[in-house]
């Protein structure tokens, strides 16, 4: 299956030069941590994780053509 | 400590010693109390029974991390209801050295004459400034004071705006350069010290005797462990030190609660052109500076400086609400064009939420059309300049969509609706529709368990857990907004069970109290009844606390959402 990622603030320079976002190939049933094994964020790092736009975890399973956007902690107002 | 009470009817100033009630009481909680106490309900707002209250917060002018917020009270001519609005900058720090509890500006001169306040070690003064500062923006106003008097001092001024006692008119406080970057923006405060016919308040803080702290060591060792706590918390020590405010374009835009097109959809399309950090690219490579404090001390530094292409510098204080409001929602992606209505908006003395929902009104109305940058920055400066049209643009959404016959109006007691969809971010929605303030984004800032994650995870797009969670951060907030502390500290606050305990140590180091943490709610609580209770008596009731219907009526994409908390349910709020 395929899931369309966006990675945002100080994670954006995991994406190649002057991507937004990428389509990766993934195995049915992936679930979000594959996403972050494929771009190699460290475990431990806190992350705020949307799939769909909608609140999700590194446990979230994913389904062909998601959509995830990955954060560092971010805040404002 | 000491507050003034300064006369403009008889040109008067007395000094009055702190009484016993107020003495635990700063920034909102102290202003809130003053003008619940001694202003009348029903009076006009930019009459001369109405009054104007400048309080640093308990813990400025200490050395405890980020805590020089000034709270500015009054009853609001935007919204006819009770305002507090609080602004970074220097004035509170130094107000709060001189041993200022609070400046209550009363009365109107019969002159028609504008006058400059000077605060400094030997009291408050005031002197007419008509011929020299009239009309004049708040930029030059300020260059000019500092060139007088010495560049250290802090200035607080309006703009013609101000002058003009137009709704939506600011107070610009200046920032460490002395640019009046930072304002007391919302509800139109800059009006009401135009209608008292201040154009400048100017605090010298030479030779002050500082804040006296009853127990030195023990506030250190609390301060230090606030700092601490904001450092090692990654919105507070990283994310805004990095980014600013406007990281925020992306992950709202994501979440489908960035309001575009005036409250149209969810998701803009030149969200990356206008993202925090496209602007942090632009900003690095043009020398100016993406981590800028709005007051000395302050640790999460989320302020910045912008320069045009050439290099020289536009504007300061560039914030995801002006971004947003001049962006998406007004469909705008050249991020220049919105630095330099940011620009225009600090130097007229406007606030750029109220302004940002003004000009998504009148594209609305076909003044000018969506994504007409050009248009908009027209716009905006007909307000320098008093033209009919700038006057109608300056007096706010509400008075704009009257005037154009809209009835797609985002406003809640007649004040702009900030930057989240209540639609996609049911619990700011909450908070806008039941805020003692207007539509208020900080006053309950649920945003935080909605999106960020932060002080757990309520889902934006339920109705669930909405009402309990706003009506929790409207009490804890109204208490932070007391101690001088940025709203952002809340972040700590509320995921590190060791920073509300340091910020009530700290506290009671200071003033030789024995205050438990248990009292900051009690004290948030009483601070809203008050707010509350004025407004009642000001004619405000239930069905003030209700956002517009289109919300109710037209979803919102990308989720296809309604608010659909029921008046009953929104009425709860206020169950404690």
């Amino acid at each position: 299956m395929e899931v369309t990622v966006r990675l945002f603030a100080t994670l954006k320079d995991l994406l190649p030069e002057d991507k937004k976002k990428i389509s990766i190939e993934l195995e049915a049933g992936s679930t979000v941590n594959e996403v972050i094994e494929y771009f190699e964020i460290p475990q431990e790092k806190p992350l705020i994780i949307k799939v769909n736009g909608r609140h999700g975890s590194k446990s979230t399973i994913l389904e062909d053509r998601d959509r995830v956007g990955i954060f560092p902690p971010v805040g404002g107002g | 400590m000491k507050i003034y009470r300064v006369n403009m009817t008889e040109g008067k100033v007395t000094t009055e010693d702190v009484k016993e009630d107020y003495a635990a009481l700063g920034g909102r909680g102290l202003t809130s109390q003053i003008i619940a106490d001694e202003v009348k309900p029903n009076c006009n707002p930019i009459g001369a029974k109405n009054k104007l209250v400048i309080a640093p917060g308990l813990l400025s002018g200490t050395n405890a991390p980020s805590s020089g917020r000034l709270s500015v009270g009054t009853k609001s001519p935007l919204t006819g209801g009770i305002k507090e609005s609080n602004a970074g900058g220097t004035a509170a720090q130094k107000l709060a050295k001189l041993g200022v509890k609070a400046i209550v500006v009363e009365g109107k001169p019969k002159d028609g004459k504008f006058y400059t306040m000077m605060v400094n070690k030997n009291g408050v003064k005031l002197e007419d400034s008509s011929a020299d500062l009239l009309g004049k923006g708040n930029y030059e106003v300020m260059e000019k004071m500092q060139k007088e008097l010495g560049e250290d001092v802090s200035v607080m001024s309006i703009g013609q705006a101000g002058e003009y006692k137009l709704q939506s008119a600011s107070i610009a406080v200046s920032d460490p350069e002395g640019r009046p970057t930072r304002h007391c923006g919302r509800g139109g405060t800059g009006a009401v010290m135009g209608s008292k016919g201040l154009k400048t308040i100017v605090i010298d803080d030479t030779d002050a005797p500082g804040v006296s702290i009853v127990d030195k060591d023990a506030f250190k060792k609390s301060a230090r462990a606030l700092a601490k706590a904001l450092l090692d918390h990654p919105v507070c020590g990283e994310g805004l030190p990095e980014y600013g405010t406007s990281i925020l374009i992306n992950i709202l835009n994501e979440s489908g609660g960035l309001p575009t097109q005036n409250f149209r959809r969810g998701r803009f399309e030149g969200a990356d052109e206008i993202s925090g950090e496209t602007i942090a690219e632009v900003i690095n490579e043009r020398g100016g500076n993406t981590t800028h404090a709005c007051h000395p001390g302050c640790v999460m530094r989320c302020s910045q400086i912008y320069n045009d292409k050439d290099g020289n510098y536009l504007t300061g204080g560039f914030e995801y609400e002006t971004i947003w409001g001049f962006g998406a929602n007004s469909e705008v992606d050249d991020i220049d064009a919105i630095a330099k209505m940011d620009r225009i908006c600090d130097d007229v003395g406007v606030d750029t939420i109220e302004m940002a929902t003004t000009i998504g009104v009148a594209m609305e109305a076909g003044v000018i059309e969506f994504g007409d940058a050009e248009g908009a920055i027209d716009l905006l400066k007909e307000i320098g300049k008093g033209t009919p049209i700038g006057r109608i643009i300056g007096n706010g959404t509400g008075f704009t969509a009257k005037a154009f016959g809209v009835t797609r109006v985002p406003v809640v007691k007649n004040q702009g609706i900030p930057a989240y969809d209540p639609r996609a971010v049911k619990g700011v929605g909450v908070t806008y529709a039941t805020s003692t303030m207007g539509a208020d984004h900080t006053a309950g800032y649920a945003v935080t368990s909605n999106i960020l994650d932060i002080g757990g995870t309520v889902d934006p797009l339920d109705k669930e857990g909405q009402i309990d969670l706003s009506r929790d951060l409207q009490i804890a907030t109204a208490a932070v907004d007391s101690t001088g502390l940025c709203v952002f500290a809340a972040f700590a606050i509320l995921d590190n069970d060791e920073a509300l305990p340091a910020v009530v140590d700290m506290l009671n180091a200071q003033y030789g109290l024995e205050l438990e943490v248990g009292d900051v709610t009690e004290l948030g609580k009483s601070i809203l009844k008050v707010e509350r209770d004025f407004n009642t008596r000001a004619g405000f009731d239930n069905t003030d606390d209700r956002l517009p219907d289109f919300f109710v009526e037209e979803e919102c994409s990308p989720y296809d959402v309604k608010f659909d908390i029921t008046d009953k349910e929104l009425d709860e709020v206020y169950d404690f």
